[in-house]
């Protein structure tokens, strides 16, 4: 079996692939609780604009000292100059990138990984669902989306989260319901705030609500809990989009991006390069792919 | 490919004079464990052993090395303290691991590390005496066209120099006198009885054919489990075969400063560790999901992507695993849903 997607970009590649650039935090701000926001820009601003990368791509961010680790992209390259991203306190290294402050360095590479078909999915119907921290690199695909919107057909994001205050980019979320261009459904688990306007109950739920679909030209994205892939996965094959149209983006430990390191090996791909956004059809196949547990924040 | 005919008589003259090159490596044995030594000439090799403990890519990939030095400002990348080294003595499963590592560092983003070393070391083959725990007959490696610089095949009173790279023939013509082009029918009659004479010195017993389809067919085999149970998780076989090129990374730094180095070392699949990722959730919790992975990755995974296994049938697991796991017995346990005693 061939290789699933490996695409080079023609920008120039840097002789040492392994060389963090600076680049500097330019915009913080809290998301939930043990989530912040990032903006980024390089340090050599003559860069800023060189950055380039698709939907679902990932960087390797450092801070020198306390090593490196591979994260989603939540921005979309149709805003270029600056890169976002969230990070949520889990470890050492997510702990000092936690406490980052506004003017501060950090080392990043990148981008790398095969991204989301992006050129396959244009002319098409596009069903986005996200649970959790699931929607990090699931907003840069949303944005693009958007701000590329006659290249798309029906647009649907589903968002689920447990309480109004875990909501990732919430504001942000309910503003884009106003759009008449996106059906956006919002949903918690539980409302303990009792001021909660949208749905409640399990993301499964707003299937219901979705009315008639063209599963044939649709294409789905998926990134959430473990938890929630499998109903998630029932509904859609269920609604009869193809396996091979409902995309997943999946985490992994890495300590390179490139295809080296070894430790994002499934059977003979690599998450970094030949991933991290694989098919469902690609899950059925390869048994470790998804057997032992589903991310809900697709990279580290 | 030029081959060349040389006097065996003649080895340690050629060997003085390719010092002018770099530094001379070879296997030399010392209480019964053969490694690669820095030599002054062939005096001090033992050319019969059959493998050193560690195979020769910690020359182009060593076991740890500072990959950039850091400090606020950003990450200065350390290059250049490399030196030119010819290894002789090189076994051609040797070789072929060596091609395996390249088509994984030094295709699809160069890994400059890699890359400096290699072209900083010039290999020189040499043929082998196999054991009973040499299996390159089944994984197709028992013989080398590529990947040397030139290959030493014995044949008693001559050597047959295979001259594989531009590198390779600047040696041979710096002493041109040594060597001959001028092959005869009695040159073809000793490789042809060499070769049959290699092929009839394997005694280990293995199949690696269809290995992919057993490795799909029996991925939920309690014989994992059953392996599982032996193994030590130590990480040894990953340490001596030729092909792992796993490894980790980690930042060091100066005590009471903002500076120091960010280090690469080897890592292997065996360890816990090796799967965990930011908050403690580790994909390949179970000793049996690990071994797996190793072992699928070399007899099943690299078949579906390159053709042909990343194992190069060197033996080394089968000599250092101190419970008995390597790609004899798993390979056998697999197909006969039994592991062995």
């Amino acid at each position: 079996m061939k290789k699933l997607c490996v695409v080079l970009d023609e920008r120039e590649v840097q002789d040492n692939p392994f060389q963090p650039d600076m680049w500097r935090i330019v915009r913080r701000y809290p998301l939930t609780s043990d989530v912040n926001f990032y903006q980024a820009r390089p340090v050599d601003v003559d860069e800023a604009l060189k950055m380039n990368y698709l939907p679902g791509q990932f960087i390797m961010l450092s801070i020198p000292g306390e090593g490196e680790a591979p994260f989603c992209i939540s921005s979309t390259p149709s805003r270029p100059g600056l890169l976002e991203f969230c990070i949520r306190k889990m470890g050492t290294l997510t702990s000092s990138l936690f406490d980052l402050k506004e003017n501060q360095t950090v080392g990043i590479r990148g981008p790398y990984g095969n991204s989301f078909p992006i050129d396959k999915m244009e002319g098409k119907d596009i069903m986005i669902v996200a649970g959790g921290m699931g929607v990090a690199p699931l907003r840069s695909l949303l944005l693009y989306i958007l701000d590329n919107r006659d290249r798309f057909g029906k647009v649907t994001y589903l968002h689920g989260a447990k309480n109004p205050g875990e909501m990732l980019f919430r504001e942000e979320f309910f503003q884009l319901k106003e759009r008449d261009d996106l059906n956006c459904l919002l949903t918690v688990d539980k409302d303990d705030t009792g001021k909660w306007t949208e749905r409640t109950g399990l993301i499964t739920t707003l299937f219901k609500e979705l009315g008639p679909i063209d599963s044939k030209n649709t294409y789905a994205a998926v990134c959430g809990p473990p938890i929630m892939y499998k109903f998630v996965m029932e509904n859609l094959v269920k609604l009869g989009i193809p396996k091979h149209q409902i995309l997943m983006t999946l985490e992994r430990r890495m300590k390179c991006g490139v295809g080296k390191c070894g430790h994002c090996a499934i059977e003979y791909l690599y998450t970094c390069i030949d991933g991290p956004v694989f098919t469902y059809w690609d899950v059925l196949h390869m048994k470790e792919l998804i057997g032992r547990g589903v991310s809900d924040k697709v990279i580290a | 490919m030029m081959i060349l005919k040389m006097k065996k008589e003649d080895l340690p003259a050629f060997l003085e004079s390719a010092k002018q090159w770099g530094e001379l490596w070879g296997p030399t044995t010392k209480e019964e464990q053969t490694a690669y030594s820095k030599v002054d000439g062939l005096s001090q090799m033992d050319l019969k052993a059959t493998r050193t403990m560690i195979p020769p890519k910690k020359f182009l990939y060593p076991p740890r090395f500072t990959m950039f030095d850091f400090d606020e400002e950003g990450f200065v990348e350390r290059t250049g303290d490399v030196p030119k080294r010819i290894l002789f003595g090189l076994h051609p499963c040797d070789i072929h691991g060596i091609l395996i590592m390249d088509k994984l560092f030094l295709e699809t983003y160069k890994d400059p590390y890699y890359a400096e070393r290699r072209e900083k070391t010039l290999l020189l083959g040499h043929s082998c005496i196999p054991d009973d725990k040499c299996m390159c007959f089944a994984t197709n490696t028992d013989f080398v066209a590529e990947g040397f610089d030139l290959f030493f095949t014995d044949l008693k009173m001559f050597y047959l120099v295979w001259v594989g790279s531009s590198r390779g023939h600047d040696l041979v013509r710096m002493r041109a006198d040594l060597f001959s082009r001028n092959l005869d029918k009695n040159d073809i009659l000793n490789y042809t009885e060499y070769r049959k004479w290699k092929t009839a010195q394997f005694k280990a017993k293995i199949d690696l054919t269809g290995m992919p389809d057993i490795f799909e067919l029996g991925y939920n085999s309690p014989v994992w489990d059953e392996l599982a149970e032996k193994c030590l998780s130590c990480g040894q076989c990953s340490m001596v075969c030729p092909t792992c090129n796993c490894y980790n990374v980690v930042d060091e730094v100066e005590l009471g400063t903002v500076e120091g180095t960010r280090d690469r070392f080897w890592d292997s699949c065996m360890f816990r560790e090796y799967s965990v990722v930011a908050g403690g959730h580790n994909f390949r919790d179970k000793r049996a999901d690990r071994l797996r992975l190793w072992y699928t990755h070399k007899l099943q995974a690299f078949i579906g992507e390159f053709g042909k296994p990343a194992c190069v049938g060197c033996g080394r697991c089968v000599s250092t695993c101190p419970v008995d796991i390597n790609v004899a017995t798993v390979s056998k346990a697999l197909k006969e849903q039994e592991v062995g005693k």
